[in-house]
């Protein structure tokens, strides 16, 4: 601006760089309203995040008495398929004989289960690749070359510690948080 | 802006004078598809797209806003609103056919579209911001039409909806939570549904805005040709009105020639019959495939097998499916050429061909199932696309010697550079 046609005291008001009360006012309003722009933008955004009823379904809870040694079940947890099985003597010996230099996401099947419940292993059922749903908990269904599990989708197997061994998928199946409520029952998530 | 030599708007009735002095929308729309608008004189079938585009979209919105009318977006109803709209509403299954081939249809004319702007370098200065836009649109309606095919809650809805959200969760560190907030849950479920399909009745409306700042950002240079030399002079140009009315008219006859045989005797040819059985989260159908119109960046997002240095082979499937479009952004600056029509291009024009049937492999390998040897084709087809970007098209167009070019646009129509008469071509052969 040329020139201050403001108020009559404005150029006693003027600090020696030549900011003036306006300017302040100006910056201060601006400022105010860009911060509550800002705000607003909160419940714009988190709104899209789960609600309490989807949050509320987030734990699930399991109980294994019906589950015999080589059976498995598929449970839901947060609306995805949950495998809980009970390993034979067999299938932990097996999954134990590998070497971990010998997978692609080491782990050890005793890092995958709870202490001292080293025959209940239990994963999400979305395979790591592109979350196809991996068949091998129904009875009868494909378990794969290592007695695990099989994605039809774009075949990745996986052994009897759903450890992935073969085809595209990057990890093992996820095991999600879970606690032993008591010897027959677990609590997901 | 437009050529000095533009017809004036002239409204003869009183009602159309009073108009135009308050609101000139009949002006506006005369300048930009009317007899206002000088367009090169020797455009040919390639040119058509651009309103068979526009066409489609209007067609999606139309036959889109009557679905609505039957729908309910919820995962409990959706799959049987869909049945009901296809059994029960009078005329839904024409509406719904007509929108789910209006999809295919919209793709086809934009793929035909974007591949004249390749040929003939549309994409050159002073046509950059054009292009820019245009690349945009294609976004918003890869985006639109994702979400749309969701909205069915069929098998392949589903599935579709958690492979693609899945490619978020790929993203380090911010991935997972972008995927749950993406999704308002951990796996598609009402939440993603709804929200779906608020976005997929908004987003067409964002993408009309954009085609008018497409067609004012077109406006300003004035449209292309075949031989990429610039308008001269007048008589390199003719009115849009009547004379590309007319020929985009007919273009549009022969579309809808086509729409409707599918549309009317094979249906469900271009859909996928696993998208009739409703979604359940429990079991995978045994091969998960996009739309056709996916079916490229399908393919060079499964073409990443193996951890590549540091980065995870899933992250970096994703990166080069984004990135096959983002490239395009840069194309006005990769062609270094001055000659913009692939015409005088000798070697350009072999690569366009190339690059061509490397995209149909590409789409062939992304409906087919991920197994061998479509993974290695893939991998290979992958390759060449980023090499033909990056690499080809900067070297072809430094070392290329470009084929002479016609003075003018009319003397590449008439052999010499004399003002046409109407009517001069006309005298029947005796």
């Amino acid at each position: 601006m040329a020139t201050d046609t403001g108020t009559a005291d404005s150029e006693t008001l003027a600090t020696e760089d030549g900011v003036r009360r306006r300017d302040f006012i100006n910056i201060a309003a601006v400022s105010a309203a860009g911060a509550g722009a800002v705000i607003t933008l909160v419940p714009l955004v988190s709104q899209m995040a789960p609600s309490k009823d989807v949050l509320a379904e987030s734990t699930t809870e399991v109980d294994l008495t019906p589950i015999k040694p080589g059976q498995a079940i598929k449970a839901m947890f947060r609306k995805q398929p949950l495998f809980v099985r009970n390993l034979t003597a067999k299938e932990i010996a097996a999954a134990n004989a590998v070497p971990l230099s010998d997978l692609r996401d080491p782990q050890s099947l005793e890092e995958r289960t709870k202490d001292g419940k080293l025959n209940w292993l239990i994963t999400m059922g979305v395979c790591t690749h592109l979350g196809c749903v991996p068949l091998g908990a129904g009875e009868g269904e494909n378990r794969g070359e290592f007695g695990g599990y099989f994605c039809p989708c774009h075949g990745s197997q996986y052994d009897t510690a759903a450890r992935i061994r073969k085809g595209p998928a990057p990890k093992n199946l996820e095991v999600p948080e879970y606690k032993f409520e008591t010897d027959t029952k677990i609590v997901v998530g | 802006m437009s050529f000095p030599w533009a017809q004036h708007y002239q409204p003869k009735a009183p009602f159309m004078r009073w108009l135009d002095e308050k609101l000139p929308l009949p002006r506006l729309v005369y300048n930009a598809i009317g007899g206002g608008y000088p367009v090169p004189r020797n455009l040919n079938y390639a040119w058509n797209f651009g309103v068979l585009a526009g066409f489609c979209l209007v067609l999606q919105i139309v036959t889109g806003v009557i679905l609505a009318m039957h729908y309910a977006p919820n995962a409990l109803v959706a799959f049987d609103s869909t049945e009901h709209i296809m059994r029960d509403v009078n005329w839904g299954w024409l509406m719904r056919y007509a929108h789910a081939n209006g999809a295919s249809a919209f793709f086809v004319v934009v793929y035909l579209h974007i591949f004249r702007g390749f040929f003939y370098g549309s994409y050159k200065a002073p046509r950059e911001m054009v292009w820019l836009l245009g690349v945009t649109i294609f976004l918003l309606m890869m985006a639109t039409a994702f979400m749309g095919y969701v909205l069915p809650w069929g098998q392949m809805s589903f599935w579709g909806a958690k492979v693609i959200t899945g490619l978020f969760g790929a993203i380090p560190f911010v991935g997972e939570p972008l995927q749950i907030w993406l999704l308002g849950g951990f796996a598609p479920d009402n939440a993603a549904l709804n929200r779906f399909f608020s976005l997929h009745f908004l987003l067409p409306f964002v993408i009309a805005g954009v085609i008018i700042l497409h067609i004012w950002a077109l406006h300003i240079p004035g449209s292309s040709n075949p031989t990429g030399v610039e308008v001269k002079s007048e008589s390199d140009t003719v009115p849009f009105h009547p004379y590309y009315t007319a020929k985009d008219g007919f273009g549009l006859g022969v579309f809808l020639i086509l729409y409707c045989a599918f549309l009317f005797f094979m249906p469900n040819a271009l859909g996928h019959p696993d998208n009739y059985i409703p979604a359940n989260p429990m079991a995978t159908p045994a091969h998960i495939v996009p739309e056709w119109y996916f079916w490229p960046y399908y393919a060079i997002l499964r073409a990443f097998t193996a951890d590549f240095f540091f980065v995870p082979a899933k992250l970096m499937g994703v990166m080069a499916m984004f990135s096959s479009i983002l490239v395009w952004f840069f194309l006005p600056w990769l062609d270094r050429s001055p000659v913009r029509s692939g015409h005088y291009r000798p070697t350009f024009r072999k690569f366009f061909w190339v690059l061509v049937i490397d995209l149909l492999v590409l789409g062939y390998c992304g409906g087919s199932p991920a197994e061998e040897p479509f993974v290695m084709i893939s991998q290979i087809a992958t390759a060449y696309y980023f090499l033909h970007f990056l690499v080809i098209i900067p070297l072809v167009s430094a070392f290329e010697r470009p084929e002479p070019l016609p003075f003018s646009i009319t003397e590449a129509v008439l052999g010499s550079d004399k003002k046409a008469v109407l009517g001069e071509n006309t005298t029947p052969a005796t």
